[in-house]
């Protein structure tokens, strides 16, 4: 996320993609503030939702359409000229000029220029095609320099491809594809768009609506394109507003739950492509951008993990560090897909419930049936604790075969957050501490507690292993404070946030850190072992205070006020505590505020510079996205976009499956696609999974003609493990229902309230008819489409019992992260149970 | 007394997500119930002995195709004349210093009057205790400087709690407000003491007409039609009386012409 949600307030238009009032209800409060200040709210959505309840425009959309409607709106902006030109020239990449040899769908049928068959003897049995990326870079200077037309007039530059790509996506095509009436778009096209400039600001949030599609990394790529348009990153009231699932995805994220990623968004080497240290560091480092520091935050990471046993001799145990042996391989969906092969033998299931939560559940459990043992850590017995317990029922579903299931599993107790110390980070990079209020209960630890000693019981087993590998593993510490059992969290917090692991001085010899004393910024990061750190972006959350004790900053509680609008003393937010990213971008190239109404970050000339001779200094209300010192008319003294090796924010990106979205339908559609006749994401990864696992329906299909999409509501939490066991929770939606229009319940001949049948190729689930006002059927080129909505958080253990919606997803993913398409695929609805 | 306490509920912020209809539970330990199915979002179809909040789910398809779904957290209005309080025989009703409206469970001897006084069907019977149960604006919560436990759950401050007063005069400025950027039905309902039983300390600002949010138009107590009933059951003894004595005077009649017979 781009930005803070307490500033959401300074937007003059919002528009949620998501359903925010309904599963962000607390971050929600700031967008009836803004509301209430007089900002209008759109909400883009196939169901009028709760968030609709409260939007000024509501804008139904087929599931799967996102591009084509982000798209309508770059092209609307740009046909209209409403876009932001001098943000446009100096803030992002519209200028750059393309490699002539690089062609867009428009000219290509659909697809971009390099695409190649890998064929059945391929790299990817489930990936039909890839793309040749040659042609998709810069012209390059004689010095090496991106070359560029501020004029945004050269047909090579990416504006002009820009404009040229999403010429096609005029509001008729809109209408046709995503089924808004063409009046409806230009109402939206026209509020969002007004939001460009220098006076006013729009934001856009989006959640799981956006990600779970097999082009989920672009959907998202084209709502962040709109919004370099029309001016609106890193400006107040503007941004991309990136909804967490829950509580803490975005920690898990920042301290690497994902396979792809070490703490801090450093890349988990590759065997083959690094095999030590220098050609990791050497391929893994840009010339340019912030992260030319990398090496120092991951050697600072090494140190953190292996201590003393890191030692520049032995490149700080780089070679102990496992390696991936693809570059993907290891989602969720790759997981499950090499579980049921019997590739993986055992499994920890800490806080995740795949045997309801994940896609094609049915799958999942089978999968789960074939381990040697399996160990659950959960708050109550989870469905995937007793993943043989799924009922039977004929003729599709069919429970797991207890007599042949040799899976040894392993139930553990875990603390909610109440029993044990922490932090969580929250949507907007947030770090907020928790206390402990109460002890768990019995044999109730934490995972902290599990994880700590689990390690040091692996320890003592290999205690006597001579094997290098093992190594790293045997000299990592595992011991925070003095209590045996329980690790002191504000220590691991200190060994996160980084520490000095000798005395470090400046050059004229004075004590810039005492060892063991923890930094303040990652500035002081180094690549020689001087320094320790578990997730660089962290650094200053733990400092030490004028007495020498430790301050946590994550538990600093000072609410927002006039002097501080963004609310710097509450929590701590990474990076250094800036609550809007790219806020450098709130000026023009001079360092001037845009404008008096939507300041941010600017620069005073009068300010004390770093030295005393020099002047000049970035200001303002947040803390600086930028080096503080770096005059405006510096080299890179416009470079807003800090991460970016150009420095400037990218409308031409290379993915996976292309440097610009481009729509494609879902792999299950009820139609093909209309815009060319390149039919689904052509890069989309669709597993082959034995015994008819993962079967898909066909295009138009007559078995399956609805569009079904999946979601949550605000009072069960994901698969429900934190609700459905929970009595006032369960008792607000106790039965499993499905939305349906009164229109195709009229068709079917469906009441309000009776169970009806709702099935894929994967599977079928029962549910209550909820017969509603609040779907509609689309027009989609002329012909009536009839959508339903699923909510999916039920299963068979728990007070509120219901079948898995899961067992009817497919094992379908998007190209560069793998997520799964959950939100949009292919189902058939029939009165009563079948 | 002390200064009248008020909850007020803006419908136009809320968001239907029922923080305050848990928070209610939580705090107040109710147990959960078996829901019946009701078509929509809302749980329960009414308020009962163990739901003291309750958030409505209104659907209302527009003339122009366009739908509203309007949201409302519904509770105890607390009302300055109370149908309940006026019924109990017991005395276990009373009002606080605060101007809410209590039940002492204590005292409660389930005769359920008051179920069938108030306007509002708030007042539930819990057969398990054979006593009345209803909202009690967080008695303990409000002597103990904190605000009910549902304001403080709310998320979009839809509900507020505060000195009746004050809050009167912020929601007067909201439905000013509302007008002016368009929602020509936005009004308050019981906010003003001369409107209907003189006045409710939780009271609601509404988009729309109050009979769309399961409200009375003009609530009435039930007692106010004592004197103007009793009166039509003085009309029917009397009418009664004369029958029955018209009737006698026939027999009398009768019996001299049956004399023979």
């Amino acid at each position: 996320m781009t930005t803070n949600l307490i500033d959401i307030q300074n937007s003059d238009v919002i528009m949620a993609t998501s359903n925010m009032a309904e599963n962000h209800p607390v971050g929600f409060q700031w967008v009836m503030k803004a509301k209430e200040r007089g900002a209008k709210f759109i909400h883009v959505d196939p169901r009028f939702t709760r968030t609709s309840a409260v939007a000024d425009l509501h804008v139904p959309i087929r599931s799967g359409t996102n591009i084509a409607f982000f798209g309508g709106l770059i092209s609307y902006a740009i046909r209209n000229n409403l876009y932001f030109r001098d943000y446009v020239v100096t803030h992002t990449n519209a200028s750059f000029l393309i490699d002539p040899a690089f062609k867009t769908p428009t000219d290509l049928g659909g697809v971009f220029t390099g695409l190649e068959q890998t064929g059945k003897g391929g790299p990817d049995p489930h990936v039909a095609q890839t793309y040749n990326r040659s042609s998709w870079k810069y012209q390059l200077d004689g010095e090496g320099n991106a070359k560029r037309d501020p004029t945004l007039k050269d047909p090579n530059s990416v504006f002009q491809l820009l404009r040229r790509h999403y010429s096609r996506y005029t509001p008729e095509m809109v209408e046709r594809v995503c089924g808004i009436p063409k009046e409806k778009f230009i109402e939206a096209a026209k509020l969002f768009c007004g939001t460009s400039g220098p006076d006013k600001t729009g934001s856009v949030t989006y959640a799981l609506n956006l990600t779970q599609h097999t082009n989920g990394v672009q959907n998202i790529r084209a709502l962040c394109m709109l919004q370099l348009l029309l001016g609106n990153v890193g400006r107040p009231g503007g941004g991309v507003v990136a909804l967490r699932g829950h509580a803490n995805v975005q920690g898990a994220t920042d301290l690497a739950v994902l396979y792809q990623d070490l703490p801090g968004y450093l890349p988990m080497p590759l065997r083959d492509a690094h095999p030590d240290l220098k050609t990791y560091l050497e391929k893994e480092t840009p010339k340019t951008s912030f992260w030319v520091n990398r090496p120092k935050f991951f050697i600072s990471l090494l140190k953190a993990w292996y201590g003393d046993a890191a030692t520049k001799e032995n490149d700080f145990g780089y070679d102990w560090l496992p390696k991936r042996a693809t570059a993907d391989g290891y989602s969720h969906q790759h997981i499950f897909a090499d579980m049921y092969k019997g590739k993986i033998k055992g499994f920890f299931a800490v806080g995740q419930n795949p045997a309801v939560g994940g896609p094609n559940a049915k799958l999942a459990r089978a999968a789960l049936a074939k381990l040697d043992w399996l160990v659950v850590k959960d708050i109550f017995l989870t469905e995937t604790s007793e993943f043989w317990k799924a009922p039977a029922s004929p003729p599709h579903r069919e429970a797991a075969d207890t007599k042949n299931t040799k899976t040894e599993v392993f139930f553990l107790p875990a603390a909610p957050a109440a029993e044990k110390d922490g932090s969580l980070t929250n949507t907007m990079r947030l770090i907020q501490w928790h206390e402990k209020a109460v002890n768990p209960p019995g044999d109730v630890t934490s995972d902290a507690e599990f994880v700590t000693s689990l390690a040091k019981r692996l320890q003592k087993l290999y205690a006597g292993s001579k094997k290098s590998r093992d190594k790293g593993f045997l000299s990592a510490s595992f011991e925070y404070g003095d209590d045996p059992k329980e690790p002191n969290m504000e220590l691991v917090l200190k060994e996160v946030n980084g520490y000095a692991t000798e005395e470090i001085k400046d050059k004229d010899g004075k004590v810039v850190y005492k060892k063991d004393q923890p930094l303040n910024t990652f500035v002081h990061m180094t690549d020689d072992g001087k320094t320790a750190g578990g997730c660089w972006i962290y650094t200053g959350v733990l400092v030490e205070g004028a007495d020498g004790k430790l301050v946590n900053k994550a538990n600093q509680r000072k609410p927002a006020d006039d002097k501080d609008y963004l609310a710097h003393g509450w929590g701590f937010a990474w990076p250094a505590n800036r609550r809007i990213l790219y806020n450098r971008a709130a000026s023009d190239v001079n360092g001037k505020p845009y404008s008096e109404k939507k300041k941010l970050i600017w620069w005073d000339p009068n300010a004390d510079g770093a030295t005393p001779e020099k002047k000049g200094k970035w200001v303002g209300l947040d803390v600086p996205d930028f080096n503080a010192f770096l005059a405006p008319d510096a080299k890179g003294g416009d470079n807003a976009y800090i991460m970016r090796t150009d420095g400037k924010g990218a409308f031409f990106g290379p993915l996976a499956d292309g440097p610009f979205p481009e729509h494609y339908e879902p792999i299950e559609s009820p139609v093909k696609n209309l815009l060319s006749k390149q039919q689904n994401n052509p890069v989309a990864k669709i597993w082959q999974v034995a015994d008819g696992k993962n079967e898909l329906a066909a295009v138009g299909s007559p078995d399956y003609p609805y569009v079904i999409t999946t979601y949550r509501l605000t009072e069960h939490h994901l698969s429900g493990v934190m609700s459905r066991y929970l009595p006032m929770l369960a008792e607000l939606f106790e039965s499993h229902f499905a939305e349906i229009s009164h229109e195709l319940a009229g068709e079917l001949g469906i009441n309000n309230g009776e169970t009806v049948t709702v099935m894929t190729p994967r599977g079928k689930i029962h549910a209550k008819a909820m017969v509603t006002n609040r779907l509609k059927p689309f027009i989609i080129n002329g012909k009536k489409t009839h959508q339903i909505g699923v909510p999916w958080h039920w299963g068979y253990n728990g007070i509120a019992k219901g079948d898995v919606t899961n067992d009817l997803s497919a094992t379908v993913g998007d190209p560069t992260v793998y997520i799964q398409e959950t939100k949009a695929f292919l189902c058939n609805v029939k009165k009563g149970v079948v | 007394m002390a200064r009248t306490l008020a909850m007020f509920t803006d419908t136009s912020l809320c968001i239907g997500c029922r923080a305050c209809q848990v928070a209610c539970k939580q705090w107040n330990e109710l147990p959960a119930e078996q829901p019946e199915w009701t078509g929509t979002y809302q749980n329960h179809a009414h308020f009962t002995d163990k739901t003291y909040r309750l958030v409505r789910f209104v659907e209302k398809p527009q003339a122009d195709g366009g739908l509203q779904w309007h949201l409302m957290s519904d509770v105890c209005k607390h009302c300055a004349q109370a149908g309940c309080l006026d019924a109990c025989p017991t005395g276990a009703i009373y009002r606080t210093e605060y101007g809410t409206v209590n039940i002492n469970q204590d005292t409660c001897n389930g005769c359920r009057y008051c179920v069938s006084s108030c306007p509002f069907g708030v007042v539930a019977f819990n057969h398990d205790t054979g006593r009345a149960n209803k909202c009690t604006f967080c008695n303990d919560r409000i002597h103990n400087g904190l605000g009910p436990a549902c304001a403080k759950a709310c998320p979009t401050e839809s509900i507020q709690f505060g000195f009746r007063e004050e809050l009167v005069a912020k929601a007067q400025k909201r439905v000013a407000k509302l007008k002016e950027m368009g929602l020509k039905d936005a009004s308050l309902y019981g906010a003003d003491p001369n409107d209907f039983l003189g006045g409710l300390n939780a009271f609601f600002l509404l988009l729309d007409k109050p009979a769309t949010y399961n409200l009375p138009d003009k609530p009435k107590l039930p007692q106010r039609n004592v004197f103007a009933d009793s009166l039509l059951s003085v009309g029917s003894a009397l009418l009664v009386g004369v029958g029955a004595l018209l009737a006698f005077r026939e027999r009398g009649q009768d019996k001299g012409g049956d004399g023979d017979v």
